[in-house]
């Protein structure tokens, strides 16, 4: 299982690493906002994390870490 | 062990932004490159109009602001001042680079002058609100189209890269997207290669990244990825337009 850190008050709940990712990890988080007015992106689903780090790649904005 | 980290060469500002938008991405696959060519301490970047204005906030290089268009013309100045020691970037959008730029890209193209320019490509005018660009597509809603880009009236869309690659001067034109993990890392190496054509003295490198302006366009971020694929590719192909050195290689 891979591990992935969020730099949750930069997330602006785009959407485009809850897409990509293929195993369903990701999710924005509806009853969540953070900083900025966003639901955040959060993991749901960790355990099927593979650590591809499709989702790092997509982010516009940096704000995963992924570490495996 | 770590598999993906923000880049050292982006700083910890939050990017401006709008939610989905690409320059985000195409500022860390910059910021990757520099990493891994280990060229930070002595790259200055130019940035542009546009907006991408304030990407002197995001950069941890030295970077300088340039009059709208006119980036090309100060790297230039920056890169003949210390050709061994500097290296180069500008970034700059379509308003930038294609509309009001036109003459200091097509000049410093000419001249092979030997600078990196990142060109961003997103169809529409993005920090002044969503006005018809150059890049545009025939029938493209816009602000100021609001019934589509009407040809007969204003014109077609300049193809940067086509429009260069007919000159002798430059050594490197590419078009790559950011629209999925697969063409990330394509533009990515794309941009990579940019930079070490510069290291090695080759010349004028160009890389147009189609990308999306989601706010403008109307869109979802996700759509807007999609969009790229359904509408922008056709227009704009991908690919490589010139590579010099591969060319004389074949030769």
């Amino acid at each position: 299982m891979a591990k992935l850190t969020f730099k949750t008050d930069n997330c602006k709940g785009c959407g485009l690493c809850v897409d990509a990712c293929p195993k369903q990890v990701l999710a924005l988080a509806q009853d969540k906002i953070n900083k900025k007015g966003h639901h955040p992106v959060e993991a749901v689903n960790i355990e099927a994390c593979i650590g591809c780090a499709f989702c790092a790649t997509m982010c516009p904005d940096c704000i995963i870490k992924v570490e495996r | 062990m770590v598999v993906f980290d923000k880049p050292h060469a982006l700083t910890d500002a939050p990017m401006h932004y709008c939610p989905g938008c690409t320059h985000g991405i195409v500022h860390r696959l910059v910021a990757e490159v520099i990493d891994e060519l280990g060229i930070e301490g002595r790259t200055i970047g130019v940035a542009p109009v546009g907006c991408s204005v304030m990407a002197y906030n995001y950069f941890n290089c030295d970077m300088i602001e340039a009059a709208h268009g006119r980036a090309p013309a100060v790297a230039t100045g920056v890169k003949r001042a210390d050709p061994e020691n500097h290296v180069v970037f500008t970034y700059q959008g379509d308003g930038d680079l294609a509309s009001i730029g036109m003459a200091e890209t097509v000049h410093s193209a000419a001249r092979n002058e030997n600078i990196t320019v990142i060109f961003i490509n997103n169809a529409i005018y993005g920090m002044t609100g969503g006005q018809m660009a150059p890049t545009s597509l025939p029938g493209q809603v816009t602000q100021t189209s609001p019934y589509g880009r009407d040809v007969n009236h204003c014109g077609y869309p300049v193809k940067v890269c086509e429009m260069l690659s007919k000159l002798d001067g430059p050594e490197y034109l590419e078009r790559v997207t950011v629209n999925n993990v697969k063409n990330i890392k394509n533009a990515k190496k794309a941009i990579k290669k940019a930079f070490q054509n510069q290291l090695d003295g080759k010349g004028f490198s160009l890389v147009e990244v189609v990308s999306s302006c989601p706010t403008n366009w109307g869109m979802t971020p996700k759509q807007a990825l999609e969009w790229i694929d359904e509408k922008m590719i056709p227009y704009y192909p991908l690919g490589v337009y010139k590579d010099r050195s591969a060319e004389k290689e074949e030769a």
